[in-house]
């Protein structure tokens, strides 16, 4: 049942993640229709239409263990919706067997079928995870950029510590090099995830997560926390631009003209709760400074102002509106 | 005096919760002036508040579940018409009010619905189809059932008084801290939960206990309904599972309250632990919930079929395999927490391993449906749609469990239509097929089968409708808990689930009017055999609704459908009961101890959350009396003479004859 196309993609998924077939996740009937809805805010998520070599790892591991599953799924709710319409009371013609309650050979079958299934997902997964460990490098063209993520409240900070700058919001970065992300947290968890780069991270305080990625074409994409972190978390959106590797030393050069700049002072004032609407930019005053927040040098952000006695405080969440 | 408790606690400014609460206030109001009014009062107290008789436990359990199903539920509408609308805009709830539905909903459906309604379902039935006239503690178990009840009202209190948390429905540290969640919310969520686990953790021992120790005449393990071995996999899980989940919610109050720092950011606190210990519970829970649930299928499905259950052995041996693998999976609730890629495969090949015995059991319902003779009363199309909804939640749930793909589908639409797909496919239509099902045992009547049969076909295609869209909105990055959002393409899938969920109240209405219905002609709908659907499990042996006493004496069981050989066995001899010889019966008195035991810690938790302290130790002194006083009772049992048991079993045995005589007739 399982096609040859299929196994063959699937192999391909497994021992070369990074050169995941990105047609195929594209060419899907009902799914792959889904990006003709109108995109007039800002880029579409789509899982589908990766923008980068892990995202397209991870979408072809999804849909091809999809298929996998369906390959018994589908036969196996068919023969319900059979058997349960054929063996109606009403049907004259359908054999009244009472007595067929046990099968040695049924059994045997019952029992391998989901188990080859899982076997091949398994070794899908165990592959997969390996490939796929947020932490292994993805290699690209040109030098890595390291890129320092922290989730603030409501809002991600990313610093990047070689160029001296930090952005709010904004995540740019060049098509083709290699992203080195460490992650961490101001205060509470948080998910960093761009959908069409791929695998998602958490970041929590005092501890520092890795993840490499790599966009591959410029353009527009979109970021957000997939973990719930309070009032505004429905506003740590960011935007993340794909530029030319030419263009992004002259961003940076752009970036570092600022007065803005963050230091330990300015990072405090940034770290309160609330949510930003605007993509500040700063000069960074001193590399170290995400160490000073990972090793909590720099105490964890605070919580909300407590304003009424009784149970309910106020949050920076009413700032969102 | 009264803790942080004051007159701004009670939400002026916000309508919607002070409207919805005071809805509520009113009809219990109006419920107890009727009920007093009336002078029902003392039958109340007599019948079902002291009531230990497991089957007027288990109607009260399920009672519960279904009032907050629709508690549970109306969180639902707002929560889907809040997406529905706030595309660009804030929509109709502003994120404090939002965030605290969302994890009211959660909290709600979980251990106040789906929780009471399968153990609800175990109670009432189990010690019916294991022959045995009550469970092993049945004071204990009135305990266990007001506790949980207590816990239900104190979520319902902070609707209007306080707050409930904002955190989601497992409070995740450091979110979940004193510093980030100043207000009562989590504490509310937190003693709830620790009070109705409580009462968990006591029904799970006591069904063990039931199973392990109770059971009739020649009712060995082999020979024990498919679902009496679920209840006994699914308690076994809660007596595991529950005190890892008191320990953890214990550990997050002392942080809150004595400010420790087991789940602090500051200090040593390790948020990782508490993922891992909330999960440790979480993920056996799952499968606490939809072990009973496969139990009842399999039941129904060979009721239905008119054939005994396939592959019984097979089936014994995958719920204990679910059992035992279910303890082992935790981790795939947060595969993208970076523990590295041997840790991810290992627990992501273990998760995919439950799959396997849940295959097996659906293949075993598909063949017994081949070669029988299948009626399609509404519990079989509860059935029926069960498999080929929960097929696809398994699906979606292997699916995640392959960790690269998870890292793309963690905490997404996806997953929330992921676990919406098995549990309201799974959990929820077992146990509304277990309604259908057990109502004429209960009742001694039929539920009405038209309204049956729209509520179903309306919750299933609303269903669909409903959770569809949300795979649809994952796969487009839509991450859960939203608000609001900017993102254009994913309004029209939230417009479209919000549809599904006005089908889904159609169904949730059928449901109410096929009750209203059935009721008033309870009469026509009347079951008098005891055996309204051709059964074959003991349960159907006694009439319904069964004497205190379940049965007149101890049924002698000699194989599996313990009752359907009995019934063939008396055709094949041409005769009913010999007659047989009565003895007195000793039953277990009625026992307030539950009620004021749940009385004493309503007052306790309501004080602990408002850090009321004097009324914390009132409540507990008393509580503690309470328990004392039911230690030193002399008078536990009372006696039913011979001579009235032998009454109500031939009045029942005269019916059925009549019946048969009638039969005979036509
Ligand atoms: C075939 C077996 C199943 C597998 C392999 C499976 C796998 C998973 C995985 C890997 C997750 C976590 C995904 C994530 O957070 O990214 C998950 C979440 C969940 N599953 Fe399943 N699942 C299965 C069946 C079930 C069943 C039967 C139930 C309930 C009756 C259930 C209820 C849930 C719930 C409630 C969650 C999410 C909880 C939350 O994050 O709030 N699953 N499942
Ligand atoms: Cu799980």
């Amino acid at each position: 049942m399982l096609r040859p196309a299929h196994c063959a993609r699937l192999a391909l998924a497994v021992q070369e993640p990074f050169s995941g077939d990105r047609v195929c996740c594209r060419s899907f009937l009902a799914l792959g229709s889904v990006r003709g809805f109108p995109t007039a805010i800002g880029p579409p998520m789509n899982l589908l239409d990766p923008q980068g070599p892990v995202a397209a790892a991870n979408s072809t591991i999804l849909v091809d263990s999809v298929f996998i599953m369906l390959v018994i799924v589908v036969p196996t709710i068919i023969a319900i919706l059979a058997f349960a319409f054929w063996f109606r009371a009403s049907n004259p013609k359908a054999r009244f067997q009472p007595g067929f309650v046990y099968s040695g050979r049924v059994e045997m079958v019952v029992w391998a079928i989901p188990a080859l299934t899982v076997i091949l997902l398994g070794g899908v997964a165990w592959i997969g995870s390996h490939q796929l460990d947020p932490a292994a490098p993805v290699p690209g063209t040109g030098s890595p950029v390291r890129i320092q993520a922290v989730s603030l409240d409501w809002k991600w900070l990313f610093i990047y510590p070689d160029q001296r700058i930090a952005t709010v919001n904004a995540l740019t970065v060049p098509a083709g090099a290699e992203l080195n992300f460490q992650l961490t947290s101001s205060s509470v968890m948080n998910t960093f995830f761009i959908p069409q780069l791929g695998s998602m991270i958490y970041t929590m305080n005092g501890m520092v997560t890795r993840l490499n990625l790599r966009a591959d074409n410029e353009g527009k994409l979109q970021g957000l926390s997939a973990h719930f972190s309070g009032d505004g978390f429905p506003d740590m959106m960011f935007d993340v631009n794909v530029i030319s590797p030419l263009a992004f030393p002259d961003w940076v050069a752009n970036t570092a003209k600022t007065d803005a700049v963050l230091n330990e002072e300015s990072y405090t004032k940034l770290m309160q709760q609330g949510v930003e609407r605007g993509r500040p930019v700063y000069r960074l005053a001193d590399p170290r400074l995400f160490d000073l927040i990972a090793t909590q040098h720099i105490p964890p952000g605070p919580g909300p102002e407590f304003t009424s006695g009784a149970g309910r405080p106020h949050s920076g969440g009413h700032d969102a509106r | 005096m009264l803790g942080k408790l004051d007159w701004s606690a009670i939400p002026f400014d916000q309508p919607i919760p002070l409207i919805a609460g005071a809805v509520v206030l009113v009809a219990i109001l109006g419920v107890l002036a009727w009920v007093v009014v009336k002078g029902h009062l003392p039958y109340l107290w007599r019948e079902w508040i002291t009531s230990v008789d497991h089957k007027r436990i288990g109607v009260m359990y399920v009672l519960l579940a279904s009032v907050m199903l629709l508690r549970g539920g109306s969180d639902a509408i707002m929560m889907r018409i809040q997406q529905a609308v706030a595309y660009q805009s804030q929509g109709y709830l502003p994120p404090e009010h939002y965030n605290q539905i969302f994890s009211a909903h959660g909290t709600i459906m979980i251990f106040f619905v789906a929780m009471p309604f399968v153990i609800g379902l175990m109670n009432l039935i189990v010690p019916l189809q294991l022959g045995v006239r009550d469970v092993a503690f049945p004071t204990l178990n009135s305990v266990g059932f007001w506790l949980t009840a207590t816990g239900a009202l104190l979520v319902n209190v902070s609707l209007v008084v306080g707050e409930f948390a904002r955190t989601g429905w497992l409070a995740f540290p450091p979110l979940s801290q004193l510093s980030y969640s100043p207000g009562v919310g989590v504490d509310y969520y937190a003693w709830s939960l620790q009070i109705s686990g409580v009462g968990t953790l006591v029904a799970g021992i006591n069904l063990v206990t039931t199973v392990l120790k109770l059971r009739t005449r020649g009712m060995n393990y082999l020979r024990m309904p498919m679902f009496c071995w679920t209840t006994l996999a699914s308690n076994l899980l809660i007596v595991a599972a529950f005190p890892i989940l008191t320990a953890t919610l214990a550990m997050l109050l002392l942080d809150r309250y004595l400010g420790f720092h087991f789940f602090t950011n500051e200090a040593g606190g390790n948020v990782m632990m508490f993922m891992n210990l909330i999960w440790a519970w979480g993920h056996p829970e799952v499968y606490i919930l939809v072990l009973p649930a496969f139990g009842i299928f399999s039941e129904v499905v060979s009721t239905f079929s008119g054939k005994a259950l396939f592959g019984y052995r097979s089936m014994v041996l995958a719920t204990m395999a679910i059992c035992v693998i279910s303890f082992m999976v935790w981790l795939h609730h947060f595969f993208t927490m970076g523990a590295g890629p041997n840790v991810n495969a290992i627990f992501g090949i273990a998760s995919m391993i439950i799959a396997v015995p849940t295959g097996v059991k659906i293949y075993n319902w598909l063949f017994t449906m081949y070669g029988g003779r299948i009626r399609f009363a509404t519990p079989m199309l509860w059935a029926v749609g069960f498999m080929v909804t929960f097929i696809i939640g398994g699906l979606t749930g292997v699916l995640v469990a392959v960790p690269p793909a998870d890292f793309m589908l963690h905490n997404s639409m996806f997953l929330v239509a992921h676990f919406h797909n098995v549990i309201i496919g799974g959990v929820l239509f077992g146990a509304f097929a277990g309604f259908e099902y057990w109502f004429p045992k209960a009742f001694g009547f039929r539920l009405d089968e038209r309204w049956g049969k729209a509520a179903f076909w309306f919750t299933f295609l609303g269903f669909y409708v409903t959770f569809i869209p949300l795979y649809a909105a994952g796969m487009l990055g839509m991450t859960r808990r939203l608000q609001h959002y900017d993102v254009a393409a994913w309004r029209p899938w939230m417009l479209v689930a919000a549809a599904g969920m006005a089908v889904l109240t159609i169904g949730v209405i059928c449901q109410i009017m096929q009750l209203v219905v059935s009721i008033r002609n309870r009469e026509a709908l009347r079951d008098r055999t005891g055996d309204p659907w051709d059964g074959r499990s003991l349960e159907w042996a006694t009439s319904s609704p069964p004497p205190v006493f379940n049965f007149a004496f101890h049924p002698d069981v000699r194989g599996e459908d313990a009752y359907w050989d009995m019934k063939i066995r008396a055709q094949q001899q041409l005769l009913g009961h010999d007659l047989p010889e009565y003895h007195d019966i000793d039953m277990p008195r009625n026992s307030p101890t539950g009620f004021v035991c749940a009385f004493f810690a309503t007052i306790m938790g309501f004080a602990l959350i408002w850090h009321i302290w004097w009324m914390v130790i009132l409540g507990g002194l008393g509580a503690f009396a309470t328990f004392v006083a039911f230690a030193w009772r002399d008078h536990d049992e009372y006696v039913i003479p011979a001579a009235e048991v032998a009454r109500i079993d031939r009045a029942n045995i005269e019916e059925r004859r009549n019946l048969v005589s009638m039969a005979g007739a036509v």
